[in-house]
């Protein structure tokens, strides 16, 4: 006990540091002066000042998706806190491990309405993984350790410190990760190995199956770059075809011969048609969310269903399966790969090759082709030649918005690596791709990063170019333009009559000159001819970029299993609609 | 799908850190999620150990409560998680206090049931009697539904708390 006495910001800081941090998003205000007090006198972590707390944490996700580590934000109380929210709700949903400190008033003034108090624990109960309010400052270092202990285990989520001001400054003992892991353990410990007799039960049905299908998403991804080898290494075993949702875009190898492309609502026919008529389904860290099975009882009427997944309430939530493995996906898949080889599985290959004939049969449709014939750039080829001129990078980290240009970055852009696209996937976050493109820069800075956004969704969240420009972070902002909520736009043109209300974009800022005012490289194309030129430019430059692409403002996303329908209810394209209305049931989904 | 639609009543213990929050996370997930509650009961039971116990009873298809079940266990100070009513035989008792405002035979009356229920009159005056009973939700709601002629004019009760039968333990 010779040990100096700390602060509760000094006890914050160390805490931090011994559990490998490196940077904080953050934003200052008079709850958390303390903490950025013990900041200023320290040199491990670097802190990166965004623009608004909402940036903070969706840069936060984006540092932790593209590295596999914890994502750090630090906010003040109040305002600080209620704007973290939706990038909280943004990580809860798409399972990303954030810690979030908040400010909060002295413990004294908790419950008095005082200047920039909310309440914090209460606010975010809803959309964090766990959250804490530390009154005592001898708590504080556990509580900090653990918090990084339940974001990572697990199915990762976000995590809150709520830290009152007086706490912050009161002196207190600090205790090592070390000291605290036992405990840990014992109150947090999800189930990482799956059961043997299922995954042997699983690995008998897999090899039985006749038409078999692969179904993956995050959870791959969330359990870390051998899960993604593993589970490449078992499809090629099997020789099977596999289809990844949004989520799981990179967990396996997009120019492989076995993958079928993404699946669900703007999936592609193949892989949507597989999912349909196949008699055996193995989901790998999938959550058989909306998006992905369409109508309930149409979904894929005939399979047994292998599930895998390290959260047992994502078993039998929308559909009810026949093998559900808990764990994770790296140890379940692991013992998977063991089983199938020691029993010598011999999978049916007449039976496969017929499954592989329809497959192809479905693939000849060729769903994702498009017409670049007029003069308007169409953004499928724009996403296609930003594909093609940036194969030669290293490395490139894709982050997106939400909206058409999504799901097109998600049909066209193709990913051989896990961590290296960053979407918001279940919450469905409009504005979350720019400073998450901010994060990944922050975590790989000479890697390429780009956002492929949409005009409307950028400025949500513009107000981070200035952080961009304060770091010198050489992010490339990809704007397909097409003066539109252009998903919005294209459900009320399926849905409402064509009534676009309060969908079209007016006033919008001229983007060239807007990048002139941040320091960054403004650039824009208008027709097909320019498009490689500007990509090319974009990618010489060593700054941050805005180019405005200006498509097709008619375009619409397509295929698209229209919401109420089921996977072989598919519309190809603007010619199909016609032939099937949308449900009165479908009306009411989202 | 042919998945059991049948909706099914389910007594559900649960075990939880005794910490500030912990009610609020259980009744948040319950609302959150549009499940139902008809009872919740919840105290500590070992002071040294920290631990409070929830007693839930909810009710719906056996999918429902399968996730009910997953969603209690995944939140972090949620020890077990115990289906009673799955588990084999169990024993639920509810506490009533119950207020009888009556004078001349109506008051005699109230006596007379009160005593084949085995309730207590635990507060007298010349004009009203406190009952207390225990027993299942079903007895509270025969001896409530007796008195109401006879002057019932307020009610308090506990809410199920429930445990297995046997040695096993939660």
């Amino acid at each position: 006990m010779d040990e100096p006495a700390l602060n509760g910001s000094e006890i914050m800081l160390k805490a931090l540091v011994d559990q490998g941090v490196e940077v904080i998003f953050g934003y200052p205000g008079g709850a958390v002066l303390p903490l950025y007090d013990a900041m200023f006198q320290q040199n491990s972590i670097r802190h990166i000042l965004v623009r608004q707390e909402g940036g903070a944490v969706h840069g936060a996700e984006g540092y932790a998706r593209s590295t596999g580590k914890v994502g750090v934000v630090l906010v003040t109380s109040g305002p600080g806190a209620t704007n973290a929210v939706t990038g909280l709700t943004d990580a809860l949903m798409d399972s990303i491990p954030i810690v979030c400190i908040t400010g909060q008033v002295p413990t004294h003034l908790i419950g008095n309405d005082a200047f920039q108090e909310c309440d914090t624990t209460g606010i975010t109960r809803p959309c964090t993984k766990h959250n804490y309010l530390v009154k005592d400052v001898n708590d504080l270092a556990r509580v900090v350790h653990e918090a990084f202990h339940v974001a990572r285990s697990g199915r990762p989520g976000p995590v809150v410190i709520d830290l009152p001001k007086d706490v912050a400054l009161a002196a207190g003992l600090y205790v090592e990760p070390s000291e605290v892991a036992e405990a840990e353990q014992k109150k947090y410990h999800p189930r990482v190995h799956g059961d043997p007799d299922r995954i042997k039960q699983a690995v008998d049905l897999i090899a039985s199956a006749k038409k078999p299908i692969f179904y993956c998403g995050g959870g791959v991804i969330n359990s870390g770059p051998a899960a993604s080898q593993l589970l490449t290494q078992f499809v090629r075993l099997t020789g099977y075809p596999c289809t990844l949702t949004l989520m799981g875009l990179g967990a396996f190898p997009a120019s492989d011969s076995q993958y079928l492309g993404m699946l669900g609502m703007h999936g592609t026919y193949e892989a949507n048609h597989a999912m349909h008529d196949c008699d055996v389904m193995v989901c790998v860290g999938a959550r058989f969310d909306d998006r992905i099975t369409g109508r309930l009882d149409a979904f894929s009427p005939n399979s047994k269903k292998i599930h895998i997944d390290i959260d047992p309430s994502s078993i039998n939530k929308n559909v009810k399966v026949d093998i559900p493995i808990i764990g994770d996906v790296a140890n379940v898949v692991e013992a998977m790969i063991k089983v199938w080889k020691s029993s010598k599985a011999k999978p049916d290959q007449r039976a496969l090759k017929a499954w592989w004939k329809q497959i192809e049969a479905w693939k000849s449709i060729d769903c994702l082709k498009y017409d670049q014939s007029g003069d308007l750039i169409k953004p499928q080829y724009a996403i296609e030649r930003l594909y093609e001129l940036t194969r030669a990078h290293d490395d490139v980290f894709i982050t997106t918005e939400v909206g058409q240009h999504q799901m097109w970055a998600a049909q066209y852009f193709r990913f051989d690596k896990p961590n290296r696209w960053m979407t918001s996937g279940g919450l469905g976050t409009m504005g979350y791709g720019l400073p998450a493109a901010m994060g990944v820069q922050v975590a790989h800075p000479d890697a390429l990063v780009v956002d492929i956004s949409g005009e409307a969704s950028f400025l949500m969240n513009m107000q981070e170019l200035s952080t961009i420009g304060q770091y010198r972070l050489p992010v490339k902002v990809f704007i397909l333009n097409n003066f539109y909520m252009g998903m919005v736009r294209q459900w009320q043109e399926l849905l409402h009559g064509g009534r676009y209300a309060e969908s079209y974009m007016d006033s919008l800022p001229d983007f060239v000159k807007l990048a002139d005012t941040f320091n960054m490289v403004g650039l824009r194309a208008t027709k097909p001819g320019e498009v490689d030129d500007v990509i090319k430019e974009m990618l010489a430059v060593d700054q941050p970029v805005i180019l405005d692409m200006q498509i097709d403002p008619a375009e619409n996303c397509f295929p698209m299993i229209p919401s109420g329908s089921a996977h072989n209810e598919m519309l190809l394209g603007p010619d199909d609609k016609a032939e099937q209305p949308v449900s009165e049931d479908g009306m009411v989904l989202v | 799908m042919s998945t059991d639609e049948e909706i099914h009543k389910h007594t559900i213990a649960v075990l939880v850190d005794d910490e500030p929050g912990v009610l609020a996370r259980v009744i948040g997930l319950f609302s959150g999620r549009g499940y139902n509650i008809s009872s919740l009961t919840v105290a500590e039971v070992d002071i040294d150990a920290n631990l409070s116990r929830i007693t839930i009873v909810t009710s719906g298809t056996e999918m429902v409560i399968e996730q009910i079940k997953a969603q209690l266990s995944r939140l972090v100070p949620v020890h077990r998680v115990s289906d009673l009513t799955l588990e084999g035989p169990h024993v639920e008792r509810e506490l009533a206090l119950v207020k009888v405002v009556c004078v001349g035979e109506k008051r005699v009356e109230s006596l007379r049931i009160a005593d084949i229920f085995r309730a207590r009159a635990v507060d007298s005056t010349n004009e009203s009697f406190v009952f207390e009973i225990v027993g299942d939700t079903g007895k509270l709601d025969a001896f409530i539904h007796l008195m109401a002629p006879l002057g019932l004019t307020d009610i308090a009760r506990t809410g199920i708390a429930a445990i297995a039968r046997g040695r096993e333990a939660i």
